[in-house]
């Protein structure tokens, strides 16, 4: 057994995993605490799984990309479960104007024409004359990746798993408490903030796409990832409240609208499931590992949970036990962020 | 408060800019470019954002906290029933009678419903409220709009967020024209620094824009750019714009000098 510093990490969402992984695999006595039932069933599981670093630069910052490109590797390497056949974005023609912008604003793409789409997705053989393609970024299967992430914890002697128990940073038994409670943190953090998301998941054998697929909108881009087995996870809205749990019906127009302008036989597929969520964010959108005395909180993550998740809590875990600095991940001078 | 002041329902404004607050990358950069615009009103939508429990509240004690007066809007309504709802609930929200009035007609352009905007006009006026309506460039309409009880107009320069700018610039002149003592606003489609200062030389007394800054590269440094533009086109309307004319006017006179017109070798 390990006499390592006992180390409890609240909330077993994506954050809270990965950081009871990077403390297990340092040696220390780690114990998850979890208030639901089971791992990742707060925002975790309702998440893309898009690990497109690149094609967030459009509208994050580059501590974005950086985080997101450390965490492919984890995701590709450490614990196995993500696949590199890069990210498709596409827009309706009338809507090409959008595609300009988002290939202004991002680097590590290519420019396909209607054959090259062909060729990486000959199921929207002819729907599309443009597109922009990202061929270093990869996607997961959440849900997959969560009971990876948690039968990888289960093989470390040193880490205790407890479900359906109430947490608080209060106690002090522990040697550091990493807060990962997401929107629950909320009564520490006060300026975090819920941004609503709805997504929904389509089945139907008749259209194969093997990477995602963004649509762009000026209004609102919609992502289709898809999960195999002819499941495709279509999302996300993202609303200025945190209302969870109530789907609204013109959510669900605009991502089926959206599916269905990608291909038409999206109509007669089955809809599997819908879902709405609440991610916690900063109100610069950006992920913090906030310091409290013994307490760190990893919080923020917005919609970039799997994204950023595995390289936040190496910094986590990096500062709690080497003393190590993150100017760009902590509040301390906002300036210093934009460079990891 | 400067001599030039904008009065807007009793309301003295020194910017005349008024800035959205839809579709920023983040709260923290919208309040940065709200700052940067000098905007003294920020418009936000509650349709969408409300939730069934105004579950909104966070963001909009952030828009509360940008230390602006708000003009709340009906954007993404689609009937007076719901217009009129929107209105009723942002008053509440905000505590102010001004409402930014939209009934959109077209889900594509989304044109204003000229119809169902007069009509939920004259219901708010009714109510107490100070309508700003988001409405075309038609006189008519516009005539019905101030018989309605709206004492200040706002025409679109092109339909909301296509950034074409000002789409009829003759029928907006014969508007302004028409009624020289209404406050009249540019109100969407603008997407160039440039497009706001034709529209403030022409005359008109503000602009309001949204897409232009929340999806620029820099929201910041174009919140800035815009806000120069409105100020110069303001200026360049109070300083009486020379006339064009086809023939050259050499600034210096050119009347018995050798050679005028031929190129220098």
């Amino acid at each position: 057994m390990s006499d390592g510093p006992r180390v409890r990490v609240l909330g077993a969402g994506v954050a809270g995993l990965a950081a009871a992984f990077e403390f297990a695999r340092a040696d220390c006595r780690v114990e998850l605490i979890e208030r639901r039932e089971a791992a990742g069933l707060g925002c975790s599981h309702l998440a893309g799984g898009m690990l497109a670093p690149w094609c967030e630069a459009e509208s994050s910052e580059q501590i974005i990309v950086d985080l997101g490109v450390e965490s492919i590797e984890f995701w590709t390497h450490v614990v196995p479960v993500a696949e590199r056949r890069g990210t498709l974005v596409l827009a309706a023609a009338r809507d090409r104007p959008e595609l300009a912008r988002y290939a202004r604003r991002t680097l590590e793409r290519e420019s396909l024409d209607g054959a090259a789409i062909a060729a990486l997705e000959p199921d929207l053989s002819g729907r599309f004359e443009q597109a922009l393609f990202y061929p270093r970024e990869a996607h997961l299967d959440p849900r997959a990746a969560m009971a990876a992430l948690l039968s990888r914890l289960k093989g470390f002697a040193n880490v205790a798993l407890r479900f359906g128990v109430e947490a608080s940073p209060a106690s002090d038994d522990a040697d550091w408490t990493i807060d990962c409670r997401g929107l629950d943190s909320r009564d520490r953090l006060q300026d975090l903030r819920g941004v609503k998301g709805e997504m929904l998941i389509l089945a139907t054998p008749e259209v194969n796409l093997s990477r995602p697929v963004w649509l762009l909108h000026p209004r609102q881009p919609v992502y289709i990832v898809p999960r195999g087995g002819g499941r495709f996870m279509v999302g996300a809205t993202m609303i200025e409240n945190d209302e969870p749990g109530r789907i609204t019906a013109r959510a669900m127009l605009e991502l089926l609208g959206a599916a269905y302008t990608v291909h038409p036989a999206f109509a007669e597929a089955e809809i599997v499931e819908t879902g709405c969520g609440v991610r916690p964010a900063f109100p610069d959108n950006l992920p913090r590992l906030r310091r409290e005395g013994r307490v760190i909180h990893v919080n923020g993550l917005f919609r970039h949970g799997f994204l950023i998740a595995p390289a936040l809590a190496r910094r986590a875990a990096r500062m709690a036990l080497d003393g190590a600095h993150f100017p760009e991940v902590t509040d301390a001078d906002p300036r210093q962020r934009q460079s990891a | 408060m400067t001599k030039d002041a904008l009065t807007l329902y009793g309301v003295a404004l020194s910017s005349r800019l008024l800035a959205g607050t839809a579709q920023y990358p983040s709260p923290a950069i919208l309040a940065d470019a709200v700052r940067a615009s000098g905007s003294e009103v920020a418009t936000v939508s509650l349709r969408r954002e409300s939730g069934a429990a105004r579950a909104g509240e966070t963001f909009w004690a952030l828009i509360r906290g940008l230390g602006v007066k708000v003009l709340p809007n009906t954007a993404g309504c689609r009937t007076v029933k719901e217009a009129v709802t929107t209105a009723q609930m942002a008053r509440e929200i905000f505590g102010t009678p001004w409402i930014k009035l939209e009934v959109i007609g077209e889900d594509d352009t989304l044109q204003p419903d000229v119809f169902g905007l007069v009509e939920a006009a004259s219901i708010l006026t009714r109510d107490g409220f100070q309508v700003f309506p988001y409405t075309t460039e038609d006189l008519v309409v516009a005539e019905k709009l101030l018989g309605a009880g709206c004492e200040v107009l706002m025409p679109w320069g092109a339909p909301i967020g296509s950034g074409r700018g000002l789409n009829n610039p003759y029928a907006l002149r014969a508007l302004r024209a028409h009624f020289p003592e209404i406050p009249l606003i540019i109100d969407a489609g603008l997407g160039a620094p440039s497009h706001a200062a034709a529209a403030m030389e022409m005359g008109y007394d503000a602009v309001l824009l949204n897409t232009a800054i929340a999806r620029a590269g820099d929201p910041v440094g174009m919140a800035r750019a815009f806000s120069l533009a409105v100020e110069a086109g303001r200026l360049a309307f109070l300083s009486d714009p020379m006339q064009p004319r086809d023939m050259a006017a050499p600034s210096t006179p050119v009347m018995g000098r050798a050679f005028t017109g031929v190129a220098r070798a």
